[in-house]
């Protein structure tokens, strides 16, 4: 199985990055501050005024490692791309899928599924979690309404269907957000989901998280030859990575959002690591971004049993696996994309 | 697998000296230096040939010695390290 390589995050601002045989280094104001072989990175993401050398982005693009530019305040801006590899076969089983309506269908629901099942698992274990007795009986309503979409996408007939059971269920799931954070609670107000910009603190972190699980089903798309494109939950629309959406989806709970919470509630993160910006916008610091980027790529690293393949792996090979479960079903190795449904 | 590279190279001579830097380089693409002529490094089986390949064709076998320790399973099991210890984990979240 590939390994899961390191992922280098820049965001010394000012910082400029090279390649010097095999070896990646870093300076700050001309002074080197950190090298790495290459051999450890297998992709690199960076945030703000940080410089990358010509020769580096072109090994980058060579080697296919992931290279990804965020804005200071992570917001995805671009990624590199190398030249266009892979399956072309399956890239037109993929493209050839959308036109069969049925074929669609059945990956959007098994997604939105597997997206209701985690979110699900989220909302229960707080539930157990709970102190407070008002939030525990929200949670546990919140929960069997989920059991309830889970049955509704199971009966869904159609793409609409399916949509609308996604649509009702995350909007459920976000009323009771705020109830599963537990520690701070006046510094960490969640209202719903909103962002562009994000105007509370809950929300400039998940934000954030979620550019970086999309980066990363970006590159586990573009990994197994799948066009990060071309979904089939989210409709197409230009500029749009839908198919990395889509495998985002089941992935949200289990990967993004069980990190935000557990970085509130074990107080990783204070009120004082975000700063609110003109226009009522509010971002994380500095410190409080590098909180949040170790505490990412450790929860990577965190091994996991897959229950598709029933083997243990680490959590940041997962986007990976599901693109390539996705592959098989598309080539027609397999009768359905069976989404990740962690216990 | 771990491995621990150590070197000495003759340097009375101008071309001596190039290979001292030579090996530096190399071993940096694999690892990282730990002591003035001491490497650690974490490569995969093919790596440690291309590694062990470049390393002696680059030194003088008449005037130079290469010693390569192989470490029995984890770094943290079987090096101890008292003083200065600048050894970073690649492992680990890189953030800078």
């Amino acid at each position: 199985m590939k390994p899961l390589l390191n992922t280098l995050y820049v965001q010394a601002q000012g910082s400029y990055l090279r390649l010097d045989h095999e070896t990646l280094k870093l300076e700050v104001e001309r002074k080197l501050v950190g090298q790495v072989p290459l051999q450890h990175i297998g992709g690199m993401v960076v945030f703000g005024n940080v410089m990358v050398s010509p020769f580096l982005m072109h090994r980058f693009g060579d080697d296919g490692r992931s290279l990804v530019w965020m804005s200071q305040a992570g917001r995805f801006k671009c990624r590199l791309s190398g030249p266009v590899t892979g399956n072309v076969l399956l890239r037109k089983a993929q493209y050839t899928a959308q036109s069969e309506p049925t074929a669609a269908f059945h990956i959007a629901r098994n997604i939105v599924a597997g997206k209701v099942k985690n979110s699900r698992t989220v909302v229960q274990r707080a539930a157990r979690e709970a102190e407070d007795a008002a939030d525990r009986v929200a949670l546990e309503e919140a929960s069997t309404f989920l059991a309830a979409s889970l049955r509704a996408a199971g009966r869904a007939r159609s793409l609409d269907e399916v949509r609308g059971v996604e649509g009702r269920a995350g909007r459920v799931y976000f009323e009771v957000f705020g109830r599963m954070v537990r520690m701070n609670r006046d510094a960490f107000v969640f209202n719903g989901r909103n962002r562009r910009p994000p105007r509370d603190r809950v929300n400039a972190l998940l934000s954030f998280v979620y550019a970086l699980v999309r980066g990363d089903c970006v590159a586990a798309c573009e990994g197994v030859g799948l066009d990060p494109q071309f979904g089939y939950l989210h409709a197409l629309r230009s500029g749009r990575p839908s198919l990395a959406l889509d495998l985002m989806e089941e992935l949200r709970p289990v990967i993004a959002d069980r990190l935000v919470l557990s970085l509130i509630n074990r107080q990783q993160l204070s009120g004082r690591d975000f700063e609110p910006r003109p226009g009522g916008s509010v971002n994380l610091t500095e410190p409080g971004r590098k909180t949040v980027l170790a505490a990412y790529q450790s929860r990577k690293q965190k091994e996991t049993t897959h229950p598709v393949i029933g083997q243990s792996v680490p959590l940041g090979l997962v986007p990976h696996l599901q693109a390539r479960l996705l592959a098989r079903h598309l080539r027609g190795d397999s009768a359905a994309y069976l989404p990740f449904t962690p216990k | 697998m771990y491995i621990l590279v150590t070197y000495d190279v003759n340097t009375e001579t101008k071309a001596g000296r190039r290979r001292l830097r030579q090996v530096a380089v190399i071993c940096k693409d694999f690892g990282q230096r730990v002591q003035f002529s001491v490497f650690e490094c974490q490569v995969e089986p093919a790596r440690y040939e291309e590694m062990k390949h470049r390393l002696t064709k680059t030194m003088n076998p008449d005037e130079d010695s290469l010693r390569i320790y192989r470490l029995p399973g984890q770094r943290e099991q079987h090096i101890e390290t008292y003083g200065v210890d600048r050894y970073v984990s690649f492992e680990e979240p890189l953030i800078f």
